[in-house]
């Protein structure tokens, strides 16, 4: 009963973010119909809002794939931990690697048994799916019925949902130190390297700190 | 096609190969600590410039707007540990409060 519980609450909470997402996209000139397909085919928030923050900063189509890319390699590390437990083939492989995202893992791995572990793998995935994806709708067709994305904040609005997305994930020195470096570093190259450049360049940083332990 | 969808269908193809990838290949390929180690820190660091080149960055020039002053009020909101949506319409009404003065 609590994996159903687990399931619904985080699907419910994460996809009202959703419209967060819905708006960002439209406040970056994407159109209604752009921003539902991030939602339903890249389905990975960070992901996604990185698409858009990259274009809406001036960024080329390279940079924001590049960018979004590289912030959802984490999805691959965890279909390579839930593999073992889900056992998919055929059309459930595919269903299961594209609802593969962080909530779904978490909630997943959280579970105390193999078969609740699977169900929460499942709940999850498929309830954010569902919830992310309507509210995205909503929060596109609002922002669109706003007009001017910078007279109601919009533009401020994706770099707080970056914020909100980084910000659990600063836990100690390291990590606060290389949030620091990064941002010193693509603000530092943002006047010599076309827009877009410098947040993809941010990606070194996290190698070389990560190579080095 | 315009720059909009190229990105749109760009990204949402290797998002979907990278999942796919992920549950496909032999587990010794990506368990090495220094690909895991690498892996939890490539979102801090481009997050960290996404949200600094959108807060700062017009173009190629630096400078100082009512988004800056949107994020500034997002991190005392988190600081303070708001929860995630009062963080951005937070952020928003400020940025916007400021645009309409100025």
């Amino acid at each position: 009963m609590s994996v159903k519980r687990d399931s619904f609450s985080v699907s419910f909470t994460v996809g009202l973010y959703g419209s967060a997402f819905g708006a960002a996209g439209i406040a970056s000139h994407f159109s209604v119909l752009q921003t539902c397909l991030l939602s339903l085919l890249l389905f990975s928030g960070a992901s996604q809002f990185a698409v858009v923050g990259v274009i809406g900063a001036g960024g080329s189509a390279l940079s924001a794939i590049a960018t979004s890319s590289l912030l959802g390699t984490r999805n691959a590390l965890y279909g390579l931990r839930l593999a073992p437990l889900l056992k998919l083939k055929g059309l459930k492989k595919i269903a299961g690697a594209q609802i593969t995202i962080d909530e779904s893992t978490g909630v997943a791995l959280s579970q105390n048994n193999e078969s609740d572990q699977i169900k929460g793998f499942w709940y999850t995935g498929i309830g954010v799916y569902i919830f992310w994806n309507f509210f995205t709708l909503m929060g596109a067709l609002g922002a669109k019925a706003m007009g001017n994305p910078s007279a109601w904040g919009l533009d401020a609005a994706v770099p707080a949902a970056f914020l909100g997305l980084l910000w659990p994930r600063l836990t100690n020195f390291k990590t606060r130190a290389i949030a620091i470096a990064a941002t010193a570093l693509s603000l530092a190259l943002t006047p010599f390297l076309p827009a877009g450049v410098p947040i993809i360049s941010c990606a070194l940083l996290a190698i070389f700190f990560g190579w080095c332990k | 096609m315009t720059i909009f969808w190229i990105s749109v269908i760009g990204s949402s193809f290797l998002a979907f190969a990278t999942k796919l990838f992920g549950a496909s290949v032999p587990e010794s390929w990506l368990s090495h600590p220094r690909v895991q180690r690498i892996n939890n820190l490539i979102p801090i660091a481009l997050l960290s410039a996404l949200v600094a080149v959108n807060s700062l960055a017009e173009k190629s020039k630096l400078i100082i707007d009512n988004r800056t002053a949107g994020i500034a009020a997002a991190v005392a909101l988190l600081i303070a540990k708001a929860p995630f949506p009062i963080v951005v319409v937070g952020a928003a009404i400020t940025s916007a409060t400021l645009y309409r003065i100025f």
